[in-house]
């Protein structure tokens, strides 16, 4: 078992600096899950740490070991990919057993282990199948075999799930968290989707650009997030963004309305979680609707904020009619209003 | 088809009939030459149905001088160095290109693209342009009359290549990262993964290389003036042109007979690989 440490690594592509010095500490046996929009260097990251892409600058460490220069089969990981890179003319026992059968070690084990490794996936039944007389589910899990055979010191994942539908994905999700927990293996899991992000990591970096802009727990990233980025990555309905000027404990939106709470002076951008808004006929904040998505448990408001052309989402619980035009008032805790500077970093 | 029109199926069926008749029915006068004796096949109207000589002419012509009038070699020796041919040519230009393929598209090495345009160009030159230089070059090389001669210049040219190149592009990066992480090395990868994936398009390459081996006519014409050496294609030329007195059909087209039969055997045999191997896409 082995924590990872990322120093000031970057990556260039030719000329084109993709990674601009990422800096990151994983302790030993936590699942840290690598979340940004596409392009960003997710994936570039992960592949950098496997060995599959070479380090432009800074440091690799898995252990106590710098691990810059090693080859992928060398530096104790096992990868799953996303669209799975089983051998197609093996067998699954085959695929499971060649990384062992390379590294020489004696059949009993070998068998051993494949087996183990089937029971704890469930996937005994299909040990003699061709990858393609299995189910994308069940090759999944034949990856996933593939990789705990190995022990392996970290586990890699590249989107592991994106190629399954909603329902699995779901089901998967949970497995793969209790299988980590169940090994202790440290795992970097790499997706887009921050739903999965939130309920897989135990701590998240967001990467934004070849950037990470905040590494933490879902919670923290969830409550206090330190850009506008974050903010408006994590959480769903997405936050809502409102230009404001910050006053003597107060903040003042374009329209005039006040609001109690926030620090700071001078121009600000405040960001509003949509199921932080709270109905209240004579809030300070007044939405004017355009319509209303039911969604069953709650139903979320569009509009905008009354005399203004800003955007503002609102989530209401329960299932509420709404009529186009009609203006509805809110307001928010001060523990809930985040506020930005004009770089879109937090402020206090 | 699903529509049902009588005379559009009467009138395929009339146009696949001949077109049968059209191929079907040399290769049957062949077969019925090869049955009857010598004296028969000179006699007007030639004969439509088989007659009783089969077994006769089988050995006369595999074991027996050739043609009454002239030396060669038996034909199941002819036989025997075109399987040679044939089979050096398929294996050895399947070997070649499988590793020339490996090598321009899994290794960054100087002048890498440069390499492979030079053997794409060799698609330009097949033997029967460049065959004056290559027949000196043989010559020099004390390789006339041999196998080697008969093969080596054959083996060394770029379609395979070209094709293997174009299979490895299709089989997916993450295969060799995984086998990276596996700890398998470039020859292992290569051995373990490479050619079991490709196996259906070595074997569709080695129906479509073992018939060009043994069709090859001209290039052994030059390299071989030893009796021993001569190949069946190039012998049934000669016998057309070698007898004095009227020709001996049933030999001949036995010999004929013989000739066809490894190339349709390879293709029976490999048929399922064959198609699999041209028309299979995902890997
Ligand atoms: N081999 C390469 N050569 C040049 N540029 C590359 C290469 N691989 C990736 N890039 C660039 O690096 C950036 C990051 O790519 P990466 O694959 O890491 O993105 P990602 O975050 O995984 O995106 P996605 O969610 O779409 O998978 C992209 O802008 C991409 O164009
Ligand atoms: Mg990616």
């Amino acid at each position: 078992m082995a924590g990872i440490v990322l120093d000031k690594l970057k990556k260039s592509y030719g000329g084109t600096e993709v990674l601009h010095g990422v800096n990151a500490e994983i302790a030993d046996g936590e699942f840290v899950v690598i979340v940004g929009p596409s392009g960003c260097g997710k994936s570039t990251l992960l592949r950098m740490i496997a060995g599959l892409e070479s380090v432009t600058e800074g440091e690799i460490r898995i252990g106590e070991r710098v691990v810059n220069g090693l080859e992928p089969a060398q530096r104790d990981i096992a990868m799953v990919f996303q669209n799975y890179a089983l051998y197609p003319h093996m067998s699954v026992r085959q695929n499971m057993a060649y990384g062992l059968k390379i590294r020489g070690l004696p059949k009993e084990e070998i068998d051993r282990r494949v087996e183990e490794a089937a029971d704890i996936l469930e996937i005994r039944d299909y040990l003699e199948r061709k990858p393609r007389q299995l189910s994308g589910g069940q090759r999944q899990r034949v990856a996933m075999g593939r990789a705990i055979v190995r022990k392996p010191q970290v586990f890699l994942f590249d989107e592991p799930l994106s190629n399954l539908d909603a329902k699995l994905r779901v089901q998967m999700r949970l497995e793969i968290r209790r299988l980590q927990k169940r090994l202790g293996v440290t795992a970097v899991y790499v997706t887009h989707d921050q739903v999965e992000a939130m309920t897989l990591g135990d701590r998240l970096m967001v990467l934004n650009g070849g950037r990470s802009e905040q590494f933490g727990t879902p919670i923290e990233l969830y409550e206090r997030p330190q850009t506008t980025f974050v903010a408006g990555f994590i959480g769903s309905p997405a936050m809502n963004f409102l230009p404001a000027t910050a006053e003597g404990g107060e903040v003042v939106l374009e329209n005039g309305a006040r609001l109690p709470g926030g620090t700071g002076a001078g121009r600000v951008r405040l960001g509003l979680r949509p199921e932080h808004l709270l109905a209240d006929d004579g809030g300070p904040i007044r939405l004017q609707a355009i319509l209303a998505e039911q969604l069953g448990a709650s139903t979320l408001v569009h509009g905008t904020l009354e005399g203004t052309d800003s955007a503002l989402v609102a989530a209401l619980p329960g299932t509420r009619a709404v009529t186009e035009g009609e203006v509805l008032g809110f307001s928010v805790a001060p523990a809930q209003m985040h506020l930005f500077d004009g770089e879109g970093r937090r402020i206090g | 088809m699903v529509e049902n029109r009588p005379w559009l199926a009467f009138f395929t069926h009339v146009v696949l009939l001949i077109g049968i008749a059209v191929i079907a029915l040399p290769i049957w006068i062949t077969f019925v030459a090869a049955t009857h004796d010598e004296i028969r096949m000179t006699q007007v109207p030639l004969p439509l149905l088989p007659g009783d000589q089969f077994w006769a002419n089988l050995k006369a012509t595999l074991f027996g001088r050739g043609l009454s009038g002239t030396e060669t070699a038996p034909v199941w020796r002819m036989l025997f160095n075109s399987l040679v041919m044939a089979m050096a040519i398929a294996l050895g230009k399947i070997a070649i290109s499988l590793l020339s393929a490996f090598a321009i598209v899994y290794f960054r090495f100087p002048f890498r693209m440069g390499f492979f345009w030079m053997i794409f160009i060799t698609l330009m030159l097949p033997v029967e342009v460049r065959i004056l230089p290559t027949f000196e070059v043989v010559a020099q090389l004390g390789m006339l009359n041999s196998y080697a001669g008969l093969t080596i210049p054959l083996i060394a040219s770029a379609t395979a290549t070209f094709m293997f190149r174009q299979v490895f592009l299709t089989i997916p990066d993450e295969m060799l990262e995984s086998a990276r992480i596996d700890g398998a090395g470039p020859m292992r990868f290569f051995f373990d993964i490479l050619l079991p994936l490709s196996r259906t398009n070595i074997a569709a390459l080695f129906v479509i290389l073992f018939i060009y081996g043994w069709n090859q006519y001209l290039w052994p014409l030059l390299i071989t003036t030893d009796q021993d050496m001569t190949t069946i294609v190039m012998s049934i030329k000669q016998m057309l042109e070698a007898a004095e007195q009227s020709p001996q059909w049933n030999i001949i087209m036995m010999t004929a007979l013989l000739a066809m039969l490894p190339p349709v055997l390879v293709v029976i045999f490999m048929q399922k690989l064959f198609v699999k191997g041209l028309t299979e896409t995902e890997k």
